[in-house]
């Protein structure tokens, strides 16, 4: 199951042109990008482990491409994601973020029923790919 | 890089047109009005422009050419213009399509070279990364290469560098500047850095009427004017500064011309009276005396 996460995660996955592009614009905005990446993508896991520092005062994508190239080969089966900060007064918060790397193979989410008082049920969901094997062995390929 | 449009083989393209539309005639031309003297710097910039030119008419025709290698090397005294000249480089490869962005960052060893083990190869690629797309100026560059400490970070700073200027060449342009002679000496000794480096610009010093007319322009840049009689004291000036040591042309002339101002100010206050527009304006020849050059070879002279 393709996980939908951030920006355009229901467009075909973006060529690397297109990712440069997409940082073009947030460089024209004022906004500091950094790289993410992660094993463990549960909805709710909004800590994903950071590539390097968020990289202010840049003005050309060239400098996170190259960043990204490292990133994916030190980390080739990971989700990997590029977030944009919006360091403005008011906003102070990531604008943007979408996903620039998924594994080959995504598995998806397994659905718990947990059975509680009164034929109450709880749902909650776990990633097959987190519950086969522990960080860092989960997407070997 | 724009990828302009193939023409056929055949076609002729009109140059003066290519060099119009470009819109680097402005930027040349404000760089010959602007900048006083350095006319060996200035033809070469011109060269360097018309290559880039030709070649790009030249992709167009289908007429295969490397990328040109622009990493430049600027070497000449202090405050001879090393850095205003990369500003303007970096406008003409801007409107040539050579360099994305046209911004400069400037950096000296401090910026690129860490202070413990594992700490310069972040530091380096960081400014690296904010410099693509445009050029990255590093003044005294001689500075990042120390024979006497074998263990310095300086040459991993190089390697780095190196690295990048060979595989992102359309990326960044790299442009070192400091000394003449010791700029050689850092070339003999890192002859990768060398090979890399295509073109060589010296930057010859100021004559002294030339660092006249430069103290001119700066005073009417900020709404200043000499008077006669202090523009012939400013001429005897420049020759007494440069005999003295740590001359930095250009700078000196900056430096000399803010303390005058001081003195300018003081006279001004002192004097208590009412002042228009023309007394604010004018440095006089008092102002320009009271240099302590005046005075020190007045002293050598009474000896």
């Amino acid at each position: 199951m393709r996980i939908t996460q951030g920006c355009f995660s229901f467009l075909p996955d973006l060529t690397d042109t297109q990712i440069a592009a997409q940082i073009n614009h947030c460089l024209e905005q004022n906004w500091a990008v950094a790289l993410e990446f992660t094993d463990d993508p549960h909805p709710r896991n909004t800590y994903w482990n950071m590539w390097g520092l968020p990289m202010f005062d840049l003005r050309d994508p060239a400098g996170v491409m190259g960043e990204l190239k490292a990133c994916r080969e030190a980390n080739p089966e990971n989700y990997i994601r590029i977030n944009a900060f919006d360091s403005t007064k008011g906003w102070e918060t990531v604008r943007m973020s979408f996903i620039v790397q998924r594994p080959t193979a995504e598995p998806g989410f397994r659905l718990i029923r947990q059975e509680t008082q009164g034929r109450k049920l709880r749902y909650t969901m776990e990633s097959y790919a987190v519950g086969r094997a522990p960080e860092g062995a989960r997407y070997a390929p | 890089m724009n990828a302009p449009e193939q023409a056929p083989a055949t076609a002729s393209i009109d140059l003066a047109a290519e060099f119009r539309d470009a819109g680097i005639g402005e930027v040349l031309e404000s760089l010959e009005r602007d900048l006083v003297g350095l006319a060996p710097v200035k033809r070469r910039v011109r060269e360097i422009a018309a290559l880039l030119l030709v070649d790009r008419v030249r992709q167009r025709l289908g007429l295969a050419t490397e990328h040109p290698s622009l990493h430049m090397s600027f070497s000449g005294n202090p405050g001879t213009g090393k850095t205003t000249v990369a500003m303007r480089m970096a406008e003409i490869l801007h409107r040539l399509g050579y360099c994305r962005r046209g911004h400069v960052v400037a950096v000296t060893r401090d910026d690129l070279v860490g202070q413990y083990i594992g700490h310069t190869a972040p530091k380096t690629k960081e400014v690296l990364k904010r410099a693509m797309g445009g050029v990255l100026f590093i003044d005294e560059a001689y500075y990042l290469y120390r024979p006497e400490n074998e263990k310095d970070y300086g040459q991993e700073a190089i390697e780095i560098l190196l690295q990048v200027m060979e595989n992102q060449r359309d990326d960044l342009v790299v442009i070192l500047a400091g000394y003449a002679d010791r700029m050689e000496r850092f070339f003999e000794s890192n002859p990768g850095m060398k090979s890399r480096i295509a073109h060589h610009v010296d930057f010859p010093d100021y004559s002294n009427d030339e660092l006249g007319e430069i103290a001119q322009r700066m005073l009417a840049g900020w709404n200043y004017r000499f008077d006669e009689a202090a523009r012939r004291a400013f001429d005897e000036y420049i020759v007494l500064r440069r005999r003295q040591s740590h001359f930095a042309n250009a700078r000196s002339v900056r430096n000399a011309l803010d303390r005058m101002r001081l003195r300018q100010a003081l006279r001004l206050f002192d004097s208590g009276a009412t002042v228009d527009a023309e007394a604010l304006t004018t440095i006089t020849e008092s102002d320009v005396r009271a240099s302590r050059h005046f005075q020190q070879a007045e002293a050598d002279g009474a000896q």
